[in-house]
């Protein structure tokens, strides 16, 4: 027998204690706050510079932007407003208020027959009906006087939703489109919307016939479906070949050098009978028309989609054994890159006119778009070239061991890990050439600046600055921090390392 | 070789351009609208009000030639063009007429191939200063410093104007008014100098006015016009008696309350009555019908009602008439007998 336990022990705990609290100054905000901001004499003097610049800041701008003038008709208006209300400094938001569609959408055409339609019916019909007043009755003098008087009827936001019907609905697809792209959790069904949204948006904001988009892109489906049969049956060299025909026959006319016009084209012929069988369509809208925060979102939207690709492929080229593709890839991007975009635009908007035959009158929008989309590829194509240099040499080694040809190890091996590693630095490129869309300002498009300017040149808003540019500059802010934010979610996304 | 062949690429496209550009009135007729090269936004002259309808002193001189010549005021479209871009665009055909505040000057008439047809605005450049740096004469201004917009012939006057006087300054390049006014503003000049219709503008949006003077000097003419190019000289003239129509107009007190009624009958004046049309057939030597000056009149009013409405000492901008008076008035604008 044991005598073990037959020692009397003077106290056995039976149970654990509850955690006492720590001591007070060790937790909660006082000790976030000694941690963080006084945790040696240096951090505290910083810390209190740091509240007074903070303050003082503040302290200039809160009242001002938040004493803001919404409601007035012209800094006159609001300087007195402001006086009578005792303030030292007021913004005035009124030039906003007044103002925000034309820096959303610069002179874009409402469509006033629409508006007139659902809000100055009695109007509408006192001046002759829809006929009489849009579709020739009035001439464009009397027509603009009787959309003036009905706009100044009608608030901002009725405007926005029904005039700008068109770009509003563009956008609205323009997100869906984007949405399978950006996210893959959304239905891969979601895609094939995604092709075919160029069309539609170009035919929503250009307007114009239906039936070229339509055609287009059944002529563009139409190349791929033949060239993909022939390839099948002759080849690769074949199925290229036939495809480039197709194309050929279809947008263009290979026999013109003959003087023979009017069988190709194919597509304005095939156009011309469907118009005149159905004839659907919008009211066209010309590219010089288009303005405003819309302009930017257009130039830097296609830029962003178009440069990608282009972008990758020069990319590659530039690693090409092939020394000709090498070479030209190369003298491409240092050209474009040697040279400040503001020039590319100049070219674009001046020069190309001389060159051209004259009577092509090659839309000037479109022309900003490709200057855009070719110094952006540039820049990709460097960015995506280092993130090719950084994969290790066993991967291009793995991929050729298992036999893949160039464009399967391109494509299942290498681009998925190359384009990874650069996304910081293309998301960088997309953001930079979004903002560089302000350029156009300089050849005369109306982007959200050169709008202001305009704006400026009114009697009424004369000597107003900072209310402008504050608002164009949220605009810009706004797109910006969503295009970093996402690059951030794709980051983690792609986190395959487990670190 | 290579060179020989650019060149002569060069020389096809410019022939080419001649070409196209002799017929500008057809083209505009068959666009069906006129297109202006205008000022981006430069106050009193060309602005666009809240519906996006352009306005101002310039626009309603396009607007004029747009009824003259399409019998509508609106069929007007607006092309803002800068100070750098807007020579090259109207070269370039982008534009049909150049009516953007721009001087008219011997290089630009002959070496950049334009033709001015004539004057809308007589300006000339002066300078801005605070009240308080007590400077009463632009010949006090040594040693200051002068916000400039580059690009411009002020640019070229104020280095002209300081050498004479023998005056040293430092300038402050600016691309844009607004940009000129809010550096001089915030200080970072002491003088602003552009054309008076400018700064007289720029000042009646200061808050406080009265402490900014415009000094008496006016160192330059600005003779502003409408720009055509070389070479289509049947364009050159409607624009030229188009602006030449508002002006006689106001001489023989056409107005547009009243040119309807003075262009339904032939009155006393044979003068009016070729103006208008009802005599004479002045209009089908431009290439026009015989109404064309009684739409644009009607249009727009005559020189003294647009300058009033847009510029004039009732406007914010405030000017008074100058130079811009007719010649019975002492002033410049003498329009050519319509005959």
């Amino acid at each position: 027998m044991s005598t073990q336990n037959t020692h009397p022990v003077a106290y056995v705990r039976r149970e654990m204690l509850d955690p006492a609290a720590p001591p007070p100054g060790q937790t909660g905000v006082i000790r976030w706050m000694r941690e963080n901001l006084v945790s040696s004499w240096f951090n505290a003097i910083l810390t209190f510079v740091a509240l007074y610049v903070i303050w003082y800041v503040l302290s200039g701008i809160l009242p001002w932007t938040l004493n803001g003038i919404w409601n007035a008709t012209s800094l006159n208006d609001c300087r007195a407003i402001r006086d009578a209300r005792g303030l030292e400094s007021a913004a005035c938001w009124a030039v906003i208020n007044e103002r925000w569609l034309q820096i959303l959408f610069g002179f874009y055409p409402t469509d006033d027959p629409l508006l007139a339609r659902l809000f100055h019916g009695e109007a509408l019909a006192a001046a002759g009906g829809v006929d009489t007043v849009f579709n020739g009755g009035l001439n464009a003098t009397q027509r603009i006087e009787f959309v003036s008087a009905m706009k100044n009827q009608t608030s901002n936001g009725l405007i926005l939703f029904f005039g700008y019907w068109r770009p509003m609905l563009a956008l609205l697809l323009l997100v869906v489109a984007v949405a399978p792209v950006l996210y893959s959790s959304l239905p891969r069904s979601m895609l094939l919307f995604s092709l075919a949204y160029p069309f539609v948006a170009f035919f929503l904001l250009w307007g114009g016939s239906v039936w070229l988009p339509v055609l287009v892109a059944l002529g563009l489906v139409a190349c791929i479906l033949i060239g993909r049969t022939l390839a099948s049956r002759f080849g690769m060299l074949g199925g290229t070949l036939g495809g480039l025909l197709a194309f050929l026959l279809i947008f263009m006319n290979p026999l013109s050098f003959l003087g023979i016009t009017g069988v190709f084209p194919l597509l304005p012929t095939v156009q011309g009978v469907f118009d005149s069988i159905l004839p659907w369509g919008l009211a066209a809208v010309s590219s010089d028309q288009f303005g405003g925060f819309m302009l930017a979102i257009i130039i830097g939207t296609s830029g962003i989609v178009l440069s990608l690709p282009l972008g990758i492929a020069l990319a590659l080229g530039r690693q090409s054994s092939m020394p000709l593709i090498q070479w030209v890839c190369v003298a491409f991007i240092e050209v474009i890159r040697g040279v400040p975009l503001i020039v590319w635009l100049f070219t674009a908007s001046l020069l190309l006119n001389y060159f051209l035959p004259p009577g092509t009158s090659f839309d000037l929008l479109l022309r900003v778009i490709i200057m855009v989309t070719l110094f952006a590829s540039a820049y990709l194509a460097e960015v995506v070239r280092g993130g090719l240099a950084a994969l290790p040499n066993g991967q291009y080694e793995a991929a050729n061991s298992l036999g893949l040809d160039y464009w399967k190890s391109m494509r299942l091996i290498i681009l998925p890990q190359a384009l990874k590693i650069s996304i910081p630095g293309i998301v960088n490129t997309f953001i930079g050439l979004f903002k560089d869309t302000t350029l156009v300002v300089f050849i005369g498009l109306r982007d959200p600046l050169g709008l202001t300017n305009a704006i400026r040149a009114t009697s009424e808003w004369n000597g107003i600055y900072w209310e402008l540019y504050i608002f164009v500059g949220l605009l810009f802010f706004t797109f910006c921090f969503f295009m970093s934010r996402y690059s951030m979610y794709l980051e983690q996304r792609l986190r395959t390392d487990h670190r | 070789m290579n060179k020989k062949v650019f060149l002569g690429a060069l020389t096809v496209a410019g022939l080419a351009a001649g070409a196209s550009a002799a017929a500008t009135l057809d083209d505009v007729k068959a666009r069906g609208s006129l297109k202006c090269g205008s000022n981006e936004g430069l106050a009193g002259f060309a602005a666009p009000d809240a519906n996006g309808v352009w306005q101002g002193f310039d626009v309603s001189l396009c607007r004029a030639i747009a009824a003259a010549v399409l019998g509508d005021a609106q069929a007007v479209e607006f092309v803002p063009l800068t100070s750098q871009t807007r020579f090259t665009a109207l070269a370039a055909g982008e534009v049909d007429v150049l009516i953007r505040n721009s001087t008219w000057t011997f290089s630009r008439d002959t070496d950049l191939k334009l033709d001015f047809k004539g004057v809308n605005y007589y300006d000339g450049q002066g300078f801005m200063v605070r009240s308080d740096i007590g400077v009463s004469s632009a010949k006090e201004l040594d040693g200051t410093t002068v916000c400039i917009q580059t690009g411009t012939t002020t640019e070229l006057n104020l280095a002209d104007y300081f050498r004479v006087n023998n005056i040293s300054y430092e300038p402050v390049p600016v691309a844009t008014n607004a940009e000129g006014q809010q550096q001089y503003l915030a200080g970072a000049c002491d003088v602003y100098t552009t054309d008076i219709s400018g700064l007289a503008a720029t000042r009646a949006t200061f808050e406080n006015a009265s402490e900014h003077v415009i000094l008496p000097e006016v160192v330059s003419k600005e003779p502003l016009g409408p720009a055509v190019r070389h070479g289509d000289s049947e364009w050159g003239d409607i624009v030229g008696w188009t602006l030449s129509a508002l002006i006689a107009a106001e001489e023989y007190g056409v107005t547009s309350a009243n040119v309807s009624e003075l262009s339904a009958n032939p009155t006393a004046n044979p003068e009016i009555n070729r103006l208008l049309g009802t005599e004479g057939e002045l209009g089908a030597m431009i290439g026009l019908d015989k109404d064309w000056a009684a739409r644009a009149i009607a249009a727009v009013g005559n020189y003294g009602e647009v300058f009033e409405r847009n510029i004039g000492e009732a406007t914010p901008i405030g000017l008074a008439r100058g130079l811009n008076a007719q010649w019975t008035d002492g002033g410049l604008l003498y329009a050519a007998p319509f005959r």
